[in-house]
Parts: C-alpha cells; sequence; structure tokens
C-alpha cells in the first residue's frame, strides 16, 4: 500500500478525520471514474462516491490493509454500483437503434472544440458513443459489473467473481454475454457481425 | 477441426482461457486460420471503439467536494447523535424538516387516533353520527399526506422551472436554486419514504425520479459555465421530470379534492 496512504489509513482507523479526508481527497477522481463506468450516468455515481466513502468511513476499522486502501474502496464502490444497478429499472429501448439515438442525443459529452471542424467524424463518433451506451444499459447487473471489472479496471476473474459471489465458470460467462452484446450493438458501426461459429470446420485445428 | 468459439476468444483477449484450451493453442490456430483470425480483429476493433467512451472529468477540487459532501454524515465516535443532527440541519432545513415531520406524524396519529375511536361508533347508523362517518381515518391520512406532496411537488416544480430559465451567460450563478434543491431533497426523502411505507408506488416512484435530479442539482457547484449549466438543463429537459412532476401534481390536487368532496358527501 502506499506510504502515505497507510498512514492516514491508521490515523483514520483512530477517527481522525482530517486523516480521513485525506484519503477521500486523493481517491475521489477515481472512485468517481469506476463509479460513472457502472452506472453509466454522473447523478447515480456521484452518489455512489459518495455513499462508498461514508461505508468506508464506517467500516474503516475493520480494514486489514491486506490490500490497498484503493483496492479496498474501490470494492466497497462496486458493491454500491451494483446494489444501485440492482435497484435500477432496466433500459428497455425498443431497439438498439432508437437505444443508440437516445443515448447520442442524451447523457452524452460535449465534443471537443478542434473535432468540431471533422463533421463525419464527430458524427461517426457521436453515433459509437451513443451505441456503447445503449449496448451497456442493455446489459444485466451482473453482466455489467463483470465486464466492466475485465475490460475497464483488468481485475482477475477470481477478484469479480469475489466480488459479485460468482464461481468462476460463471463469472467468466457474464463477461462473455457483456462482450457478446456490446459485439451485437457495434456491429453496424464497427467491423461486421460475427460469424457463426463452432459449426464449421478448418483445416487450422486445434 | 471446428474453428474457435466466441467465448473462446473473448476469454484470450482478455488474458483468460477456459475448457482445456491454453493460450498457446489458441495463438497457433490464429496464426493458420483466416477465419477466426479475421473474428478476433473485430472483436479487438470492437473492444477498441468500447474504450473511446469518454468518462467526465472532474475538477482538480473534486475531493475536497466530496468531502464536503460527506463529512457531515460521518459517524464520529465523539460525537453524540444529536450533535450530529444539529450540525448537519442548517436552522432553515430543520425548519423544513420539521414542518414534514410535523405533517407525516399528523397523518399517522390522526389516522391512528380515529382508528381507535371508529369501533365505538354505531354499527347500525353511521348516517346518525356524521362527524365519524366523515372521519375515516385513511381518508384522513391519505389527505393529509396528499395536501403535504402537492405542495412539495409545486414548489419542486417551481424551482426547476426557474432553473432551467436562468438567463445564461459565461457563466451562470445557481447558488440559490442549490441552496432550494438541498431543502427539496431533505423533504423529498421524507415523502418517498412514507409513500413507500403507506403503500403508495405511483407517488414513491415520481419522487424517486424527482430526488435524482434534485440531488445532481443540489451536488453541481454554485457557478457553472455556460457549457455545464446547458448540460444540466438538457438533462433535466430530457428527463421530463418538470412535465411530470406538473402532470403527477395536477394528479394529486386532484385526488385531494376528491377526498374533501367525498368526506363532505358522507358529513
Amino acid at each position: 500500500m502506499d506510504a502515505n496512504d497507510a498512514h492516514d489509513v491508521t490515523l483514520a482507523q483512530a477517527r481522525d478525520e482530517s486523516a480521513f479526508r485525506r484519503l477521500v481527497e486523493r481517491h475521489s477522481r477515481g472512485v468517481f471514474q469506476l463509479a460513472f463506468r457502472l452506472t453509466g450516468n454522473e447523478p447515480d455515481a456521484e452518489d455512489v462516491v459518495q455513499e462508498a466513502f461514508l461505508k468506508a468511513y464506517k467500516e474503516l476499522r475493520c480494514f486489514e490493509a491486506r490490500s490497498s486502501f484503493r483496492t479496498w474502496v474501490h470494492r466497497i464502490t462496486v458493491n454500491c454500483a451494483y446494489d444501485l444497478l440492482r435497484q435500477r429499472p432496466r433500459h428497455k429501448a425498443e431497439s438498439l437503434d432508437a437505444a443508440a439515438d437516445e443515448g447520442a442525443q442524451g447523457g452524452g459529452i460535449e465534443p471537443e472544440a478542434d473535432d468540431t471542424s471533422r463533421p463525419d467524424r464527430l458524427a461517426f463518433g457521436v453515433e459509437i458513443e451513443g451505441r456503447v451506451r445503449a449496448a451497456l444499459d442493455l446489459l444485466t447487473p451482473t453482466e455489467r459489473t463483470a465486464f466492466v471489472l475485465r475490460h475497464f479496471e483488468g481485475r482477475s476473474l477470481e477478484e469479480i467473481g469475489e466480488t459479485l459471489g460468482l464461481r468462476t465458470g460463471a463469472t467468466k460467462h457474464s463477461i462473455f454475454r457483456g462482450v457478446q452484446k456490446m459485439r451485437r450493438a457495434l456491429a453496424p458501426v464497427v467491423g461486421r457481425p460475427a460469424s457463426v461459429r463452432g459449426q464449421a470446420s478448418c483445416s487450422a485445428g486445434l | 477441426m471446428n474453428h474457435l468459439t466466441e467465448e473462446q476468444l473473448v476469454l484470450y483477449h482478455y488474458g483468460d482461457t477456459g475448457d482445456g484450451v491454453d493460450a498457446a493453442s489458441i495463438e497457433e490456430h490464429l496464426h493458420l486460420c483466416g477465419l477466426c483470425q479475421a473474428d478476433f480483429d473485430d472483436l479487438r476493433h470492437t473492444l477498441q471503439a468500447v474504450d473511446s467512451l469518454p468518462v467526465p472529468d472532474r475538477p482538480d477540487n473534486y475531493g475536497s467536494e466530496v468531502w464536503a459532501r460527506i463529512q457531515p454524515s460521518l459517524d464520529g465516535d465523539a460525537e453524540t447523535w444529536w450533535g450530529r443532527l444539529q450540525s448537519s440541519l442548517t436552522p432553515r432545513r430543520l425548519v423544513l424538516a420539521g414542518g414534514v415531520a410535523v405533517l407525516v406524524v399528523a397523518a399517522f396519529v390522526g389516522g391512528s387516533v380515529l382508528s381507535r375511536r371508529q369501533p365505538t361508533a354505531p354499527v347500525a347508523a353511521p348516517a346518525a353520527n356524521p362527524q365519524t362517518a366523515s372521519a375515516d381515518p385513511e381518508q384522513v391520512r391519505e389527505r393529509i399526506l396528499l395536501v403535504a406532496v402537492g405542495d412539495h411537488l409545486e414548489r419542486s416544480q417551481m424551482a426547476l422551472v426557474e432553473l432551467v430559465n436562468s438567463p445564461s451567460g459565461a457563466t451562470v450563478d445557481i447558488s440559490d436554486e442549490r441552496e432550494r434543491a438541498r431543502d427539496l431533497v431533505t423533504e423529498n426523502r421524507l415523502y418517498r419514504q412514507t409513500a413507500l411505507t403507506t403503500g403508495e408506488p405511483g407517488v414513491a416512484s415520481v419522487l424517486d425520479d424527482l430526488e435524482r435530479v434534485l440531488v445532481e442539482v443540489a451536488n453541481s457547484p454554485s457557478t457553472l459555465t455556460a457549457a455545464e449549466f446547458s448540460t444540466v438543463r438538457k438533462r433535466i429537459e430530457q428527463q421530463g421530470i418538470i412535465f411530470k412532476v406538473r402532470v403527477f401534481g395536477d394528479r394529486v390536487r386532484e385526488r385531494e379534492t376528491r377526498s374533501v368532496v367525498n368526506a363532505g358527501v358522507r358529513g
């Protein structure tokens, strides 16, 4: 664990608020980034950030420093976001195209100023962004969490399984289904539709 | 031999393997099989596109903002519950929360007292005792809650309308709206919880939607850039929350009127 974190954790465990404040200030942006990827929108991400640090403060005495403070608080963040995703009604778009249009129109990030000189590229980028958002909204809470943790956070299957209470096989399957849905959603704008697999033979062997 | 399955390609991409197939075998297969290699390239392109999804940036002082939000709620050992309550509620918020609490308590106590009295009323001749007949505890409870929620929705609607209609310049000062939103969030939570416990899921659902917007406004910086303000405004408009609150507020008012009329008819 980072030396500053270790020192501040020890003080914060003795209820030194200024030490906990330093931990919050140091890790808030990373926690927000993770929360945003898991929830997909800023208000929910902000709620998760707040809840995660409050929980961390309450449970700090149980923290045994076997992992870093960052890993620990990120795990709490994942749990908070996962709970929120499970409570939230899932997006029911009539079609991925409609959902992508919605995604492209709302909740998106304003484009960078220098991109406006390339309208075709901008439109393409916005369309992809909309489709990615739409596809993420179509994933189940488990698929979304597993996918985000594997793809963006690079967590191991064991770690993801432990967080979500899944066996390794189920964890793999959740990630796979998440990726599969992303591929289907993005097929019209990126790459080609997945071919029929597992039935044809080829000479390469395995 | 079969081609690689999509699941095998996904696992291989992330450095995981399974079903007794090791990474070296998959690599070798990809080297020899153009179809699978093409499919794997396609998978990588897709996941690269996913990487392009931006995460909104947060200012350098974001950590301090988060701290300011959570600090009043920290469960300090040395502090008593009363001390924490005092520090978390401003005088204005205390008045508001108190008002809401009085209404909610009045709704429950009024209903309970009347519930206890009701069995003593003459069952065979309700018309002979109009006061008792008109004072159905459920109706009293409903009426008090409806009046309170109706007022709350009206105030929330006004606050949001004023916010979206704020004159926009290079920067927009929303400190007043933010303060109002904070007060409304406090009230909203109480009403939402009351609506849930009194079996009003429709009311609770609208209040839940409203709370998300109010929390966002309450947590915004007091001064927004034109772009930030435009984003907040766009989000409020896209969610249709003002329209939803207006329509639901009207419905609540109608129910409130019907409730009074029914009581009057029986009385």
